[in-house]
C-alpha cells in the first residue's frame, strides 16, 4: 500500500494552441501597438518600452471568483502581480466567542455554518472533541456512520471545488455535471437526518438519528453513478489544453516552503508531503480502512486538482468497504448524562422525565480539562481545542480553520504572476469564508 | 501548526498562549503553553521568523486577545476592522453582544469611510503613484507623524 504520485497525463503535442514544447502555457504580456493589443513574442527577451506606474486594484469583496467576502488589494505592474495584500473579516460572526455561551450540544448547529461545505465532517470533529472531554467511547455503528458522513461531505466538497473552478477557469459542463452528483448527496443526507446543507447530524456520544431503511441502497447507488460522473468530468479536463494552460506551473510551493507556511490538506499533498491526519494521526478507526494519500509532485495548480481528484475516488473507496462493514447495533451509548432518554420514557417515566429535564436545561458536564482534535477535512486539518472547567459550557472553543492558514500564504503563491491567474490560484486553494472569519 | 489562547473564568488564572505544533516526519504532537499574568503586559515573542505560517495566526490572536507578538512585521488587526474601538473581543471582560449598544454601532458603522479600510501599507502604494485623494493623503501624513516612520508601515 505505497502512495501513488499522481500521474501527469498531459501529453502535449508540438504546436499546441497556448503551450510551449514543454508542455508549459506560453505567458506573452500584451502591449498596445496602434489601436490593438497584441501579444509579445513569448521568446523575445527585450522588455517592452512602456511608460506605466504601478497600478492598485481591488478584487472582491463582492466579486464572484474570490468565493466569498474575500478582498485581495493588488499592486499592478502591466499586467503581472507585483504585490497582494488579502484583506479577511467580512464575515466575521465571533463563532469563538458565542460558544463560550452555549451548551456542548447546542454549539452543534454551529460548526455548520462555519466550513458550510463540509458541515458533517465539523460536526463529527466537534462531537468527537466532546467525547474526548467526556472520556467516553461511542459505539461501533456510530463510528462507520460518522467514516459515512465524513466521506460523504468530502465528496461534496471537492466537487464543489471542482466546479466552481473549472467555471472560474472556463469550462461550465463539469459544473452542471457534478452538481447534479452534490444534489443527490444532499438528497441522501436529507433522507438522514432531514437538513441538507446545515446537517447538525452528531450529538456527544452519538447521531442525531439512525440511518433510515434502504439507505444504504441509495449511498450504494450514488457510489455506482458518482465514479461515472467523476470520471467523465476529470476526462473533460484532464487533457485539455486550457485546463492545463490556466493551471500548469501556477502558485507552486515547494515542500520546504508549504510546510513552513503551515499549509495542510490537498494544497500540502500537492506540494508532495504525504500528510493526511487520517493517515498520520487515525481517528474513527481510519488506520483499519484500505485507501490511498494522493500526493502530487510539483505543487502547482494543477497537481492540487489531480489530488483532489484522485482524493474523490479514494473517498469512494472508503464508503464502499464503510457500506460493507456497517454493523447492527445501537447508534448512541447508552449513557444517561449525555444521552436524551426516549420520547416516550420521558412522558411516562418520573426518573427519565427528570434526566430529560435537566439535559436540556443544564446541559451534560464534562470534567474540567482540555483536549486538541484535527480532523482531516476537504480544506486540510481542522482542529478543535476545547477547554472546560467543569461547567456545561466550554472555557475557549477555538477553531483551527484550514483555509485560514492556507489562504494565509497567497501572497507567496500569487505574486510574479499575472493578474488573470490571481482567479486559478486563489480558487486552486478552495477557501469557504465562513469558516477563515467565524 | 495553530496558536491562540485562553483565558480562564476564573479572573485569578493568567491568559494563557497556546501553540500546537505537529512533526510531520515523525507523527508527534507538541501544545506548548506560555502564561501570562494579566496585570503585566501581554507580550509574548513572534515565532514567525521560524513558521511565516503563524503570521495571520498571530495576527488573529492580536485581534482577539490583545496579545503582542513581539518580532512580528506586520501586527495588526485581521478580522475586525483597523479602527476597532470596542476591545478585544475574546477576553472574558467583553460582553457578548460588545461594549456599545446598537445604536451606537450603527452611528460608527455609518460614519465609517470606506477608504479607511486600506491600510498605511497599501496607501504608502498609492501615494507613490501620485494617485492619492487630498484627505487620504493627510491620513497618511498624521500617521507618519504619529508612529514616526517613514516607511508607513
Amino acid at each position: 500500500m505505497t502512495a501513488p504520485t499522481t500521474r501527469r497525463t498531459i501529453e502535449v503535442a508540438l504546436g499546441t494552441s497556448g503551450l510551449d514544447a514543454n508542455g508549459m502555457p506560453i505567458r506573452a504580456p500584451l502591449v498596445v501597438q496602434g489601436n490593438s493589443a497584441v501579444a509579445l513574442d513569448g521568446t523575445s527577451t527585450h522588455e517592452p518600452e512602456l511608460d506605466s506606474d504601478h497600478m492598485l486594484i481591488n478584487i472582491g469583496p463582492q466579486h464572484p471568483a474570490t468565493h466569498g467576502v474575500l478582498r485581495l488589494v493588488l499592486e499592478l505592474d502591466g499586467e503581472t502581480v507585483v504585490r497582494c495584500i488579502p484583506h479577511i473579516g467580512y464575515l466575521h460572526c465571533g463563532f469563538e466567542k458565542i460558544g463560550e455561551y452555549r451548551q456542548y450540544n447546542q454549539i452543534i448547529p454551529w460548526t455548520d455554518r462555519e466550513d458550510y461545505l463540509n458541515s458533517p465532517g465539523n460536526n463529527v470533529a466537534f462531537a468527537m472533541g466532546c467525547e474526548r472531554l467526556f472520556g467516553v467511547e461511542i459505539t461501533p455503528r456510530c463510528t462507520v456512520l460518522r467514516v459515512i458522513a465524513m466521506e460523504l461531505s468530502r465528496i461534496i466538497s471537492h466537487v464543489v471545488w471542482l466546479g466552481t473552478t473549472s467555471v472560474d477557469i472556463g469550462a461550465f459542463t463539469p459544473f452542471l455535471w457534478l452538481y447534479q452528483e452534490r444534489e443527490n448527496v444532499y438528497n441522501l443526507l436529507e433522507g438522514w437526518v432531514g437538513a441538507r446543507l446545515t446537517t447538525s447530524m452528531t450529538r456527544v456520544g452519538g447521531m442525531a438519528a439512525d440511518i433510515p431503511d434502504g439507505w444504504l441502497d441509495g449511498l450504494r447507488a450514488f457510489i455506482k453513478g458518482f465514479s461515472k460522473t467523476l470520471e467523465e468530468s476529470v476526462k473533460m479536463l484532464e487533457t485539455n489544453a486550457i485546463w492545463a494552460g490556466r493551471t500548469v506551473g501556477l502558485g507552486a510551493m515547494t515542500a520546504e516552503e508549504a510546510v513552513n507556511a503551515g499549509l495542510s490538506g490537498p494544497m500540502l499533498r500537492a506540494s508532495g508531503v504525504a500528510y493526511d491526519v487520517r493517515k498520520d494521526f487515525p481517528y474513527m478507526d481510519y488506520e483499519t480502512y484500505d485507501f490511498d494519500v494522493p500526493v502530487g509532485t510539483a505543487g502547482d495548480v494543477y497537481d492540487r486538482f489531480l489530488v483532489r481528484v484522485e482524493e474523490m475516488r479514494q473517498s469512494i473507496r472508503i464508503l464502499d468497504q464503510a457500506v460493507r462493514r456497517l454493523p447492527d447495533g445501537p447508534v448512541n451509548i447508552d449513557d444517561p448524562r449525555l444521552i436524551l432518554p426516549p420520547k416516550h420514557k420521558a412522558t411516562s417515566e418520573m426518573e427519565s422525565m427528570i434526566h430529560h429535564f435537566k439535559l436540556v436545561m443544564e446541559g451534560p458536564r464534562p470534567p474540567a480539562g482540555e483536549c486538541y482534535v484535527a480532523v482531516e477535512s476537504p480544506k486540510g486539518e481542522k482542529g478543535y481545542y476545547m477547554v472546560s472547567d467543569g461547567s456545561a459550557k466550554p472555557v475557549r472553543w477555538r477553531i483551527r480553520p484550514p483555509s485560514f492558514v492556507n489562504l494565509s500564504a497567497i501572497p507567496k503563491m500569487v505574486e510574479g504572476h499575472l493578474l488573470s491567474d490571481v482567479i486559478a490560484i486563489n480558487a486552486s486553494i478552495d477557501i469557504v469564508m465562513g469558516e477563515i472569519d467565524r | 501548526m495553530d496558536v491562540t489562547a485562553v483565558e480562564y473564568r476564573d479572573a485569578m488564572r493568567p491568559i494563557e498562549v497556546v501553540w500546537h505544533l505537529r512533526a510531520l516526519g515523525h507523527r508527534r504532537f507538541l501544545r506548548l503553553k506560555v502564561e501570562l499574568p494579566k496585570r503585566g503586559t501581554l507580550i509574548v515573542p513572534s515565532v514567525i521568523d521560524i513558521y511565516c505560517g503563524a503570521d495571520w495566526l498571530e495576527r488573529e490572536c492580536y485581534d482577539m486577545f490583545g496579545i503582542k507578538f513581539e518580532g512580528h512585521p506586520d501586527l495588526r488587526r485581521i478580522l475586525l476592522w483597523e479602527n476597532y474601538q470596542e476591545g478585544f473581543p475574546l477576553r472574558k471582560n467583553f460582553p457578548l453582544r460588545g461594549r456599545f449598544s446598537r445604536a451606537e454601532q450603527l452611528k460608527q458603522a455609518l460614519a465609517q469611510d470606506p477608504e479607511a479600510r486600506y491600510s498605511m501599507n497599501e496607501l504608502s502604494i498609492a501615494e507613490a503613484f501620485d494617485s492619492l485623494p487630498e484627505d487620504m493623503r493627510r491620513r497618511l501624513a498624521e500617521d507618519r507623524a504619529r508612529t514616526g516612520s517613514e516607511g508607513g508601515e
